[in-house]
């Protein structure tokens, strides 16, 4: 009953979208107000419906109900009940549940917080929402549905993989398509956009709040997911460079330089015709990595689905609204009136440069990715392209946007002064070369680019932190003064200094894990002493254990560092039985940020088990800096002046900089 | 400003072009191999089934298995921990070159992620050459994870 009622408001919500789609483009058409707000209405009721039908799929998920195929095969009446609910979006039909029902909840906010859109903008904005939402539906209904059942219903499930079997599974895939579906909300803009002809400032000012939001959550996904794969796959990697990877890289990459364009559309009125541009990529990027991951037709190691009705299917969605968009963007963007000059040396010229390379690094990582498969379409050969070609070509393209980074805030609007700035950041040079000849000296003879790697993090970091010192006048003025003035500043700039901050955090941690990061590995007998780093690890010896739906072999090993002993720690591995499965559970021990990584291997004959260890310096900084981002992010969403649906900017930013 | 974006687009595109001259690797099984004369040295990937019987553990966590793709087989030697989800007469894939002797070593094994599923490459590869058994193709409907991250990699590099 609950299945057949969850399928049935699905294919309710299909038919609310259908007339979302059509009927708000008529009443624009028309130029009537009633028809034009029928979009609202049939949003919001489109969403009670997603949800309700997401609901229902959840109840069958928890209540064990093995008579719904989805159910039984990724489920288990034993799996703890957090399981069952993430579970639920852990398997294809639910993931793509999941992802319509976030795309009905983005548009549903703007049906509720879109009252200050001009009538026919919102029209047409939930209009194209509706178009993805009934591909979507579509595409559920007709090859995915989740609400299937089994005529003859078996009494235990087929359990979930136990890879996801963890708190990861709760987090990253919601977060992460949080941010891929937020992103339709600036593509449905940008079409709505092409379809008035009509794009100004304060497009760009509706357009910023939710391409940040779109961003946050994605920052905070991809970064969730690298550490979810450190510790869950037991071999301490945190990114492979794998297409499914990539695929969530790329429209981090492009939706990093829509942020960007779109603050010079908004405060300059100029890149109108190149912000539409990226919002169309960045969402089709996000549509592209759906299909990457859905339609398997990746080799890739982590794509299980592969049904080829499926691929095609996603594959017609990819080639309409990429190909329409883009057609309507060919057709169209002449009639945007383009917007004012700027010189090169400039707040907006520094921006030119962060999309350009940020695209063009983006453009690296999409041939990188799709070149194995369209080598294998063309002429059979199989390749993979791994580490090797990222790191050759997204290294170098990455270090000039950070040497730039901390110039672009210095620089002010239509003409800035770049000796000016380079003076403001001597200061931050002095603190990165300093850094680099430390390094550089305490490793003597080591690695030669690290430390250089290590100098240019430093100087990202210590020029965003110059510039918020430059705008309070740290050290110039008195205590209370500076105080006073720190506070005056607008969030988004204390944002900003967070976001920028963050990136030389995150390459800090990357370079000191990936370059100074020692391991050990051997089989050990009980009473065995590991050497690592300064740490002693001894093994003790090793007891099983029955979870709630396995079993598990724990390793127990005393740590002790200098003769000092510390926190034991207890790798395990699990075995479940439902699937003939076992998972590798690192243990984990946290010194400042840097980690000891223990996992197991194979149990030999004999009792001595094989064992990795791995001492990680740094490495918590990888993750610090994405969250030191989305942080950075959240603060610049909740500044008045960008706050979803704020009626007027309360004053332009320019004045208010103008006058410090 | 147009002529700077056409420097980083030409920077860009000499390094896709010399990364990719440098770095990709060929997928092969042993079939292949014994056709083409890939040299000693030479990375490359190799994929087929872990032949039944084969394994053997040396000491220091040394291991050796042979790679069959039901035509041909090949030594494999590998030092370090195999993935959780290596068993004989499954599917493997490894990653490393030839030494002299014509044994591969290889440094990177990565094994399929559940009891049914096949990677893609060996799976194709096997189908070509007839050697495709239809149990290997029975895949657990509908286990597509989300959009998990490397979850599946069950592989080790060292």
């Amino acid at each position: 009953m609950i299945a057949e009622a969850g399928h049935y408001a699905l294919v309710l919500a299909l038919g609310l979208a259908l007339i979302q789609a059509t009927v708000p483009i008529l009443g624009a058409w028309l130029r009537d107000g009633a028809l034009m707000n029928v979009a609202r209405s049939t949003a919001l009721a489109q969403l009670a419906f997603a949800a309700a039908s997401f609901a229902a799929l959840v109840w069958l998920h928890v209540s064990s109900d093995f008579s719904v195929v989805n159910v039984f095969e990724n489920s288990h009446s034993m799996k703890p009940l957090l399981y069952k609910i993430t579970g639920v979006w852990g398997n294809h039909e639910g993931s793509m549940l999941l992802w319509v029902s976030i795309l009905a909840l983005f548009g549903g906010l703007v049906a509720a917080f879109g009252n200050n859109l001009p009538l026919s903008l919102r029209a047409h904005v939930l209009a194209v929402q509706a178009w993805i939402a009934s591909a979507f539906y579509l595409f559920i209904l007709l090859t995915s549905n989740p609400f299937l059942r089994i005529a003859d219903p078996p009494i235990e499930g087929r359990d979930l993989n136990p890879v996801l079997q963890d708190i990861g599974l709760a987090i990253h895939p919601p977060m992460l398509y949080l941010g891929y579906v937020g992103f339709s909300i600036s593509f449905s803009f940008a079409v709505a956009a092409l379809i008035e002809g009509r794009v100004d400032a304060a497009w760009a000012r509706w357009v910023r709040p939710w391409t940040l939001m779109a961003w946050v959550f994605l920052t905070l996904g991809i970064a969730m997911g690298s550490y979810w794969a450190y510790y869950e796959l037991g071999w301490g990697g945190w990114w492979f460079w794998d297409p499914v990877e990539n695929a969530s890289l790329m429209p981090w990459l492009a939706g990093t330089a829509l942020l960007h364009s779109a603050v010079v559309m908004e405060k300059r009125n100029a890149l109108k015709v190149w912000t539409i541009l990226l919002s169309i990529l960045t969402f089709s990027l996000s549509l592209l990595g759906t299909f990457l991951v859905r339609s398997g037709v990746l080799t890739s190691v982590h794509a299980f689905a592969t049904d080829p009705t499926r691929g095609v299917f996603i594959l017609l969605i990819l080639c309409v609204f990429i190909g329409g968009s883009l057609t309507l963007f060919a057709w169209r963007a002449s009639a945007l009136k383009q917007g004012g000059l700027f010189a090169p040396i400039s707040r907006e010229g520094a921006l030119v440069l962060n999309n350009l390379f940020l695209t063009t690094a983006c453009a690296t990582v999409f041939v990188g990715t799709l070149y194995p498969l369209a080598l294998e379409v063309l002429t059979g050969d199989k390749i993979s392209v791994g580490a090797p070609f990222f790191n050759l070509t997204f290294g170098p393209l990455f270090v000039p946007l950070l040497l730039a980074v901390p110039f672009g805030p210095l620089l002010a609007w239509k003409r800035g002064d770049l000796a000016g700035a380079a003076q403001r950041l001597i200061a931050a040079g002095v603190t990165a070369l300093l850094a680099v000849a430390m390094v550089a000296a305490w490793t003597r003879g080591g690695a030669v680019l690290a430390p250089l790697a290590i100098g240019l993090a430093v100087f990202v970091i210590a020029g965003a932190v110059a510039d918020l010192a430059e705008r309070i006048g740290l050290f110039r003025n008195r205590f209370a003064v500076t105080l006073r003035r720190a506070f005056g500043l607008p969030r988004s700039t204390w944002g900003t200094m967070f976001a920028h901050a963050g990136v030389g955090v995150a390459l800090i941690g990357i370079v000191c894990e990936t370059t100074w990061n020692s391991e050990y590995i051997a089989s050990m007998k009980e009473g065995d002493v590991a050497r690592i780093a300064g740490y002693a690890l001894k093994l003790e010896g090793a007891t099983q254990r029955q979870g709630p739906n396995f079993r598990e072999q724990i390793a127990r090993f005393a740590v002790s560092r200098g003769g000092k002993a510390l926190d034991p720690m207890t790798p395990s591995k699990r075995s479940f039985s439902t699937r003939g499965m076992s998972t590798t559970e690192a243990a984990l021990q946290t010194h400042g940020v840097s980690q000891l990584y223990v996992s197991l291997g194979e149990t030999a004959a004999d009792g001595t088990i094989a064992v990795r260890i791995y001492h990680k310096p740094l490495v918590l900084l990888i993750w610090f800096g994405p969250l030191l981002m989305a942080f950075g992010g959240l603060l610049s969403l909740s500044d008045r002046r960008l706050r979803v649906g704020a009626p007027k900017p309360a004053k332009p930013s320019r004045a208010m900089q103008a006058a410090e | 400003m147009i002529g700077g974006a056409g420097v980083v687009l030409a920077i860009a595109a000499a390094l896709v072009l010399s990364a990719l001259r440098d770095s990709i690797v060929f997928f092969s099984t042993p079939q292949m191999v014994a056709e083409q004369h890939i040299a000693a040295g030479k990375r490359f990937r190799l994929g087929g089934v872990v032949e039944p019987g084969s394994l053997q553990r040396g000491a220091d966590l040394a291991v050796a298995f042979k790679v069959s793709d039901g035509s041909n087989t090949l030594p494999v030697a590998y030092k370090g921990i195999l993935p959780d989800l290596f068993r004989e007469g499954q599917g493997v894939i490894a990653e490393g070159a030839l030494d002299a002797a014509g044994v591969f070593k290889a440094d990177t094994v990565l094994a399929k992620h559940d009891e049914t599923y096949m990677p893609k490459d060996v799976a194709d590869a096997l189908k070509k050459q007839g050697h495709w058994k239809d149990d290997y193709d029975k895949k657990p409907g509908g286990q597509a994870a989300s959009a998990q991250p490397a979850v599946a990699k069950q592989g080790l590099t060292q």
